[in-house]
């Protein structure tokens, strides 16, 4: 049994949801015999993914459906071994070269090039070049990037890359130039509900309007994470009512939590409670960035305007440390000591400016 | 068939190779050229079809007529032909058949730390060549290196580089390419002679485009190509690339234009309804909307730096605020634009650039 998610994704291009218009832009390439290197970019959960494997499918038939993994072993020149695992079909090779971390520089030379260099040897099938579907892209050091500029352009008789990333603004412009570039937006709320009946309705759950509307809200216009939020709630009660809760990721309970604690009480005793809570997070490999980001959303909300503001460039900057620096719970710290001193002048003013009030009486 | 032959070949930019000798027959080539991009099968073949750029192609072609020849260093943006001037350079010069012995290029697609250096690019520049060409007509006995990318080379690695380039300078010359001349070391830029390549001007992409789309049958708008200009910022090769994108999105069955709102859409151009909204949620003075508004606008897809570079723009030319106004949002576009290239989180910086907009909008303290 397979989750809800992997069972209803489609693996053709007339069977996609929603936006239809890209769907019929993408079977015009595939129909036109040759493609252009791809970069597809869009949030996560917009289904990148799933219209990569449909273009795929397009152009070579079933084939591409039957996976085998494999793992390469490369040796860098300072003689360390890197293992990579690649998912191959007859016609496609897809891998993440951002797992090798630093090392992402030589996966691409090496591999890419050797993958590249390689004619197909079957004249015979569809098409004389071969595909090479590169996740991640946003993530490869800038190095890495660089090194795929020429092979793109000196290999591109045979072979493509399809490029996959969530913001385009990290990868570098000379790629971006390359690449023919297809924005995948997150579907709206409406699409998203109306997918998730159609899901349900083939699992045979009735699911109440109200409750996908909610969801679809939740889902933050993520379509993997509504239909995993789908599934939760159809574990959790059965049959669905409309006003049931809707269970939440407990991490991102445990930071909501976090906010509070931090709301209630601004005192060095509290900062040290927060932080073992945050180092908790840490070690359920929660990045750093998102918790931050989930951080600063729930204490926005308790600021006035121009609070908010200095809330906002203060979570900005630390964040940006995180980045820069080498231990990111420093800076979650600082953000958090920074927030709880504001907080408390903003409270403390705000109790004078009562008491001067009352004074005036 | 002839036709078709015809067609597939491309008259003017490209005289096909008549020179005795490519590996690939006429109809392989047809088929081949089919399959490679429009960037490739567009570049300029010879000295003389190199567009715009005229004080390098002058000295280029004083150079083919029998001039001593420098160590050449090209810098310039993306897109203004810097590897194509010195590969149809190279070509002329030396023929087709010979650019493999005679022409190493190294890019940063291959190993360049200092061993390459110190044992290919050696080795490769202490061979002496005769002083004329395989098919028996005089060329200059020189070997060319080029090193396309020269600005992620390491810096010890360029170190070694100096040393060889004197002392081989009887038998090699050097040809660095790099987008940045910042990056490349003191001693290596006095030795070269720099050509510093500009972003082609309007008029010259817009010709080009026009021939390419005329043989490549694509029904394209005049607005559109002005469009493709635009998006381009003077880069030749996206601007074919787009090109090539709209070729291939279009439907063959109908007859329709492409529009200049289809390029921008390929191009990631965020449409100005998209930055209006967003504008007027940061004329609204309230929190709430500036972040369903930014929300939204990371899930359609934008990316951050379009939509600063964008920003910026309108920003420029708005008149809701003052000049001392302005300077306060451009110094935090600059911060913020610091921290996504760092790797910032787009959504938390794009919030704090906005909350800063609406701020300054919104409570002016004058």
């Amino acid at each position: 049994m397979s989750l809800w998610v992997d069972k209803y994704r489609p693996t053709q291009l007339h069977k996609l949801d929603y936006h239809h218009a890209l769907s019929s832009q993408l079977k015009r390439l595939v129909d036109s015999g040759d493609f252009p290197h791809l970069l597809f970019f869009g949030p996560s959960g917009a289904g990148k993914k799933t219209r990569i494997m449909c273009t795929l499918r397009e152009m070579y038939g079933v084939g591409v459906e039957r996976l085998r993994i494999e793992n390469i072993n490369i040796q860098t020149p300072s003689n360390k071994k890197i293992e990579l695992t690649t998912i191959n079909s007859n016609h496609h090779i897809e891998f993440n070269p951002s797992d090798a971390g630093i090392y992402d520089r030589v996966v691409v030379q090496e591999v890419l090039k050797n993958i590249a260099q390689m004619h197909t040897l079957d004249t015979g099938s569809q098409r004389g070049f071969k595909v090479v579907v590169l996740n991640e892209v946003d993530k490869l050091t800038r190095e890495a990037q660089h090194s795929l500029r020429r092979t793109m352009e000196k290999y591109s008789s045979n072979c493509r890359l399809i490029l996959c990333c969530n913001s385009t603004g990290k990868v570098i412009s000379p790629i971006r130039s390359r690449c023919l570039g297809i924005r995948v937006p997150a579907p709206s709320h409406e699409e998203i509900s109306r997918i998730l009946h159609y899901v349900c309705k083939k699992e045979g759950v009735v699911l109440p309007t109200e409750l996908s509307g909610r969801i679809a809200e939740m889902s933050r216009r993520n379509l993997r994470r509504a239909l995993l939020m789908v599934e939760a709630c159809r574990v959790q009660q059965h049959p669905m009512s409309p006003e049931q809760s809707i269970p939440l990721p407990d991490w991102e309970q445990y930071i909501k939590q976090t906010a509070d604690l931090i709301l209630m009480e601004q005192s060095p005793k509290q900062l040290l409670e927060v932080r073992s809570r945050v180092y908790e997070l840490m070690a359920h490999v929660i990045p750093a960035d998102v918790i931050m980001k989930y951080l600063l959303e729930e204490l926005v909300k308790s600021c006035d305007g121009s609070m908010k503001a200095e809330v906002i460039t203060a979570a900005a900057e630390f964040e940006h440390r995180i980045h820069l620096g080498s231990k990111p719970i420093f800076h979650i710290e600082a953000f958090v000591a920074k927030f709880m001193s504001m907080y408390k002048r903003f409270l403390e003013e705000g109790l004078g400016n009562l008491q001067d009030i009352e004074m005036d009486f | 068939m002839d036709q078709f032959l015809k067609l597939a070949n491309p008259s003017s930019s490209k005289p096909a190779p008549t020179s005795s000798g490519g590996t690939d027959k006429p109809q392989s080539r047809s088929k081949r050229l089919d399959q490679t991009p429009w960037v490739e099968k567009y570049r300029p073949w010879g000295v003389a079809d190199i567009v715009s750029q005229e004080e390098v192609v002058a000295v280029m072609k004083k150079c083919l007529m029998g001039e001593d020849i420098p160590n050449l260093l090209f810098y310039g943006g993306p897109g203004t032909g810097k590897t194509s001037t010195i590969l149809a350079m190279a070509r002329e010069m030396f023929g087709p058949n010979d650019m493999r012995e005679r022409v190493l290029e190294l890019n940063s697609s291959d190993e360049r730390g200092i061993d390459v250096i110190r044992e290919k690019v050696k080795g490769f520049s202490t061979r002496a060549v005769p002083p004329k060409r395989s098919d028996g007509q005089p060329c200059p006995a020189i070997k060319l290196v080029v090193l396309d990318e020269a600005d992620s080379m390491t810096q010890p690695a360029q170190e070694a580089l100096r040393r060889i380039m004197e002392k081989e300078s009887r038998s090699t010359r050097f040809c660095l390419i790099c987008n940045y001349i910042s990056r490349i070391i003191d001693p290596i830029t006095s030795r070269c002679a720099k050509f510093r390549f500009i972003p082609l001007p309007r008029t010259q992409i817009e010709a080009k485009l026009r021939s390419i789309s005329q043989v490549e049958h694509v029904r394209i708008s005049e607005d559109a190509l002005g469009a493709l200009y635009d998006v381009s910022e003077g880069d030749l090769r996206k601007a074919i690339t787009y090109l090539q994108s709209i070729a291939r999105l279009q439907d063959s069955d109908s007859d329709n234009l492409t529009e200049a709102a289809q390029v921008y859409e390929i191009s990631g151009f965020i449409p100005s309804q998209v930055m209006d909204k967003l504008l007027t949620a940061c004329q609204s003075d309230s929190y709430q909307q500036l972040d369903t508004a930014i929300r939204q606008v990371i899930a359609e897809g934008f990316s951050a730096n379009q939509l600063l570079s964008q920003l910026h723009d309108m920003v420029l030319t708005v008149d809701i605020l003052s000049d001392k106004q302005k300077s306060a949002v451009a110094l935090k576009l600059a911060n913020v634009d610091k921290r996504i290239a760092d790797g910032g989180d787009e959504y938390i910086n794009l919030l704090d650039m906005c909350s800063l907009l609406m701020q300054q909008v919104c409570h002016a303290q004058l």
